[in-house]
């Protein structure tokens, strides 16, 4: 893909925010201003100051410093969740959008069946089967997303099959594998990049909805959706707790979604 | 004709399908139920005398043949933990459900359809830019947040509904509803963001076409060549994301019904699946599939009326 000059104000916005999230997280894993797990009977409920940023809890734990440990949790989870997903999803949509056949049809009519499902839904039938948890909360969205990814790149693929540089490259002798991963791929990143945006703001989602209901991260790790959902008993007494803890996820949404956004504007030359 | 009946075999095939994969899923996670029923009391002779009562010496197929029959006999098996028939379980909560999807899902179309051509119609300027960020914003708040923030400034501020008092259908028709408007609120925040951004694009790339100019050089009004030609034909692929806006929807209910103590088909789900009561959980499962996949069937029977040229072949895209 070639490199355009101006670039849109919509990916400028997402890359800052997202970089501006992404460096907190990181510091969140090396160093908190508090200790996300002490306790102090003095500072219950304190509203957000300079010395709790994000005010207190019920048992005064700093939550400035427990947001930037759940934030990570919840950015782990989605990342990993995505790569595992989205590798599967794109390897199984590229092996049928490039050889199609009765493979194709089998696996794309399973593909609608699953498509059944809300995505939250099967999620919550997987971890059921397989016990709440970090990783099985991975295992479980990896599984519900690789149908969307094989299908968008099933598309993409199927599309670039028959393009003249295509040809060229099997006429060369070059084996599918190779045409696949270095003809193919780098053309239909475009597509494939935005999909990836999608899957990353629908993975931190579902997980928070999944820490929220209880069937998610368990203690000691402590999600963005298992801390909204620790909030919710004390929204009277300490409404900065729901409000800062959801922010996060908002912002950590919004600015991926801006970077996802952006790159189709630029696609399309809308800028 | 031929079309209905292609669409029909699809549909029965998808829930065919569905409801197997539900089966077999949760078949291989319950275990032995006679065993987990019985507890501690478990002789040899009542465990096998239990499997012949609930007939689950039977091979896989058949308890599969007889629970599919249920859906059809409202005998869907008995919940292990309130030890009541599924069916009668269900049942109300499934309307109470209905409900809040439906009031979330007017409010999504009622909200989206007149901003986004207010917006397309604005497209370019400053203030466009402006909307298309907050609206890029509201996509990423999730239906919990709000719904906590509603929680906060309406029920425990303002004292506009009392939070864990859902008042029921039984009892009050119109605070239920009133009770129900702040989740479907909720629910319907993201969703009118996403469908604005679709409809919008949709709408501007018809703006663009020939019959568009035309009308208007004929002097017709920007208004009326909007609403009577632009919305009309871009409709269709409306259908079809209204129509995944219908299954998000719903899956998000589970999650509102949480925060907002309604007892709803999620609540019941939430409770059933941490309580390991399989018999509810996959018939809640297969439930709320169905509605995905009606909504869908139903998008693309609409899209045929609204766009005949589909029948010429190939599905709306």
């Amino acid at each position: 893909m070639k490199k355009r000059m101006n670039r849109s104000p919509y990916l400028t916005a997402g890359l800052i925010l997202t970089g501006v999230m992404a460096a907190l997280i990181l510091l969140g894993f090396f160093w908190t201003p508090y200790d996300p797990t002490a306790i102090s009977g003095s500072a219950k409920f304190s509203a957000p100051s300079f010395a709790h940023l994000m005010g207190t809890d019920n048992f005064g734990r700093d939550i400035f410093s427990r947001v930037l440990k759940g934030a990570g949790t919840t950015a782990v989870i989605a990342l990993s969740t995505v790569l595992l997903g989205g590798g599967v999803g794109v390897l199984v949509g590229a092996l049928t959008g490039y050889f199609g056949g009765i493979v194709d049809e089998v696996l794309m009519r399973l593909n609608d069946a699953l498509n059944a499902f809300p995505s939250v839904l099967l999620a919550l039938v997987i971890v059921s089967v397989l016990g709440s948890g970090k990783y099985n909360v991975i295992i479980a969205l990896a599984i519900v997303f690789v149908p969307s990814f094989a299908r968008v790149s099933r598309t993409a693929f199927a599309a670039l099959r028959d393009a003249n540089y295509v040809k060229s490259a099997r006429l060369m002798g070059a084996s599918p594998l190779r045409i696949l991963a270095v003809q193919i791929l780098p053309n239909t990143l475009h597509v494939l990049l935005p999909a990836f945006t999608i899957g990353f703001n629908n993975a931190v989602l579902a997980e928070a909805s999944m820490s929220y209901l209880g069937i998610g991260v368990k203690p000691p790790d402590a999600s963005l959706g298992y801390m909204l959902s620790e909030s919710q008993s004390m929204l009277s007494a300490a409404p900065w707790y729901a409000l800062c803890t959801g922010m996060t996820i908002v912002l950590l949404i919004f600015g991926v979604g801006l970077i996802g956004e952006g790159m189709n504007r630029q696609n399309k030359g809308v800028g | 004709m031929r079309y209905t009946v292609k669409k029909l075999t699809a549909f029965l095939f998808t829930m065919v399908v569905v409801s197997l994969l539900t089966f077999i899923a949760f078949d291989l996670i319950s275990g032995d139920p006679a065993q987990a029923m019985l507890g501690t009391e478990a002789t040899p002779e009542k465990l096998a005398a239990l499997r012949e009562q609930l007939g689950l010496n039977q091979p896989l197929l058949v308890r599969y043949g007889q629970w599919l029959a249920g859906f059809f006999t409202g005998n869907l098996g008995t919940s292990y933990n309130y030890n009541l028939p599924v069916g009668q379980l269900i049942a109300p909560k499934l309307g109470l459900t209905l409900c809040l999807s439906f009031l979330a899902f007017a409010l999504t179309v009622i909200v989206s359809i007149p901003l986004s051509m207010w917006s397309a119609r604005r497209a370019g300027g400053r203030a466009d830019a402006l909307f298309t960020a907050l609206n890029q914003f509201f996509m990423a708040v999730p239906p919990f947040f709000t719904g906590l923030l509603f929680t906060w400034v309406f029920s425990l501020t303002l004292g506009w509904f009392v939070h864990g008092k859902f008042p029921g259908f039984d009892q009050d028709v119109p605070g239920s509803l009133w009770y129900l408007l702040f989740p479907a609120m909720a629910l319907a925040l993201p969703r009118i963001a996403m469908t604005v951004r679709m409809l919008r694009s949709t709408i501007l790339s018809e703006m663009n076409k020939d019959y568009v100019r035309t009308a208007i050089s004929r002097g017709n009004d920007w208004n009326m060549v909007l609403r009577r030609h632009v919305l009309k034909n871009s409709l269709v692929p409306v259908v079809t994301f209204l129509a995944q806006t219908m299954a998000e929807i719903v899956a998000g209910s589970i999650v509102v019904e949480q925060v907002f103590a309604v007892p709803g088909l999620g609540r019941l789900l939430m409770a059933s699946i941490s309580n390991r009561d399989y018999p509810v959980v996959q018939v809640i499962v297969v439930i709320l599939a169905l509605w995905v996949v009606l909504a869908g069937t139903l998008a693309d029977v609409i899209n045929r009326r609204i766009d005949p040229r589909l029948n010429l072949g190939g599905d709306a895209q």
